[in-house]
């Protein structure tokens, strides 16, 4: 029986983003949902009704929400080929702490940026800088934060990339200037065919980020 | 293995923490606990979690391992000889981990908000804290099929996360006023609560309510206290 497998997402989504690139490494076909976050389908209402919210992947009917969850099931599941995650449970923990200070961190912080002015917008920068400071230390000299080859700090990390542009330009600072590393591995990342072909062009996001502050009333 | 081959740094108090010690209570794990001191933290704690500089931390060998489900996922995944804590089947796990994530995100946090918030934002996180507790009698029905534990005969990672925050539960209750888990609303819980606490992984670490509410109150005197100069 061929999986059915289907994905509930909304393009600009840095959390959608880590399932497609999952999706896409393992070479698995899908149906891709593209939701109206204004306008909720039943269909997602009904697979998550605890969060409502993106992404949900249905694998032949079932639903596994929460985007870090769904890369681990992708990987668990199709264990043949391209692993996401090391075998090794201390490597498999060090790699989850750092998804998950990711997690906890880079979208908080990212969003405090964009939707801010003034004195709260400079807090957000500064607490920006520190973390992905904290995060070139993680990196190091590694070519990827999964050392060899990319892997799942890597995969959960790549989507604010096409977030970089708006954030920075909202911002106003330089990505390259503060953070080098960062946006070096990220160049580096994706030269990957299956992220190159993933991740949304930088200023579709801008312009996609410069509507939602209009509509916050920040322009 | 030697018992110093693995510790554990950590408060008597700290849910995160007793997750930890219940896993390692399941697999029979021989470990050395090195209780932190409250308000100050050592050096291994800093040296071993730079990054949050927060309990729990185990360290293997010389390696540390940080944040509790992170740190159960991996006594799991190292002692399989013991019983599995999380599903074999992927499924199973990836519900197993979206309830943790449930409880820590989401749950939790309201929860812990109850006791210093006022008027109607308090109604509002009981409210929220009450509407969980039934989401969780339903996940319970469906996932324990008429056993004792959401992980069916046997404690599983639901049980592990949900569980180790009952103590902080029963504060609330007692020191907000409030009742939480009712038994009219969520018998099934109320009573996978009672086998959680008697399960011999559990018992040893679970600390007394009375111990957590004088220990609340140390806390909040802690922070009402003089000033130190920060450095």
């Amino acid at each position: 029986m061929a999986d059915e497998v289907v994905l509930l997402d909304f393009w600009p989504s840095m959390f959608g983003m880590r399932v497609r690139i999952a999706l896409a490494e393992k070479g698995i076909e899908y149906e891709y949902k593209e939701e109206d976050l204004g306008n909720k389908s039943p269909l997602l209402l009904q697979m998550n009704p605890i969060h409502k919210k993106i992404p949900v992947l249905i694998h032949n009917g079932k639903p596994v929400c929460e985007s870090l969850i769904i890369v681990q099931y992708i990987d668990e599941v199709w264990k043949d080929r391209s692993p996401l995650l090391p075998t090794d449970p201390y490597q498999r923990a060090h790699a989850r702490f750092w998804a998950d200070y990711v997690d906890k961190k880079v979208y908080e912080v990212s969003r405090k940026i964009w939707t801010s002015k003034g004195e709260e917008k400079e807090a957000g920068k500064k607490e920006f800088f520190e973390i992905f400071k904290t995060l070139e230390g993680e990196l190091g000299d590694k070519p990827y934060f999964g050392a060899e080859t990319f892997g799942f700090v890597d995969l959960s990390l790549i989507p604010f990339y096409s977030w970089f542009y708006a954030i920075e330009t909202f911002g106003e600072f330089n990505m390259e200037a503060e953070c080098p590393k960062i946006v070096a591995w990220a160049k580096r990342y994706l030269q990957k065919e299956t992220v190159a072909k993933t991740l949304p062009d930088q200023k579709k996001v801008y312009e996609f980020v410069g509507q939602m502050r209009k509509r916050f009333g920040l322009e | 293995m030697a018992k110093n081959d693995v510790k554990l740094l950590g408060i008597w108090a700290s849910p995160f923490v007793m997750r930890a010690r219940i896993s390692l209570n399941i697999k029979s794990v021989n470990y050395e606990f090195l209780e932190e001191t409250v308000g100050s933290k050592s050096e291994l704690l800093l040296q071993s979690n730079p990054v949050h500089k927060k309990v729990p931390v185990l360290i293997h060998g010389d390696k540390p391992i940080c944040e509790s489900l992170v740190i159960v996922q991996y006594i799991d995944e190292v002692w399989t000889s013991g019983p599995s804590i999380l599903s074999a089947d992927h499924y199973d796990r990836a519900i197993q981990r979206f309830w943790a994530a449930y409880l820590d995100d989401k749950w939790f946090p309201a929860m812990r908000r109850i006791r210093g918030a006022q008027g109607e934002e308090r109604q509002e996180l009981v409210d929220q804290v009450v509407e969980g507790l039934a989401l969780l009698e339903e996940a319970f029905g469906k996932y324990s099929k008429g056993k004792a534990f959401f992980g069916g005969d046997q404690i599983g990672f639901i049980d592990i996360a949900f569980g180790s925050l009952l103590g902080w539960l029963r504060v609330t209750e007692k020191v907000g006023e409030v009742k939480l888990l009712d038994e009219a609303k969520t018998p099934g819980l109320v009573k996978w609560a009672d086998c959680f606490c008697a399960d011999a992984a559990v018992k040893s670490v679970m600390p007394e309510t009375e111990k957590l509410i004088e220990f609340s109150k140390f806390l909040m005197a802690k922070m009402k206290g003089a000033p130190s100069p920060k450095n």
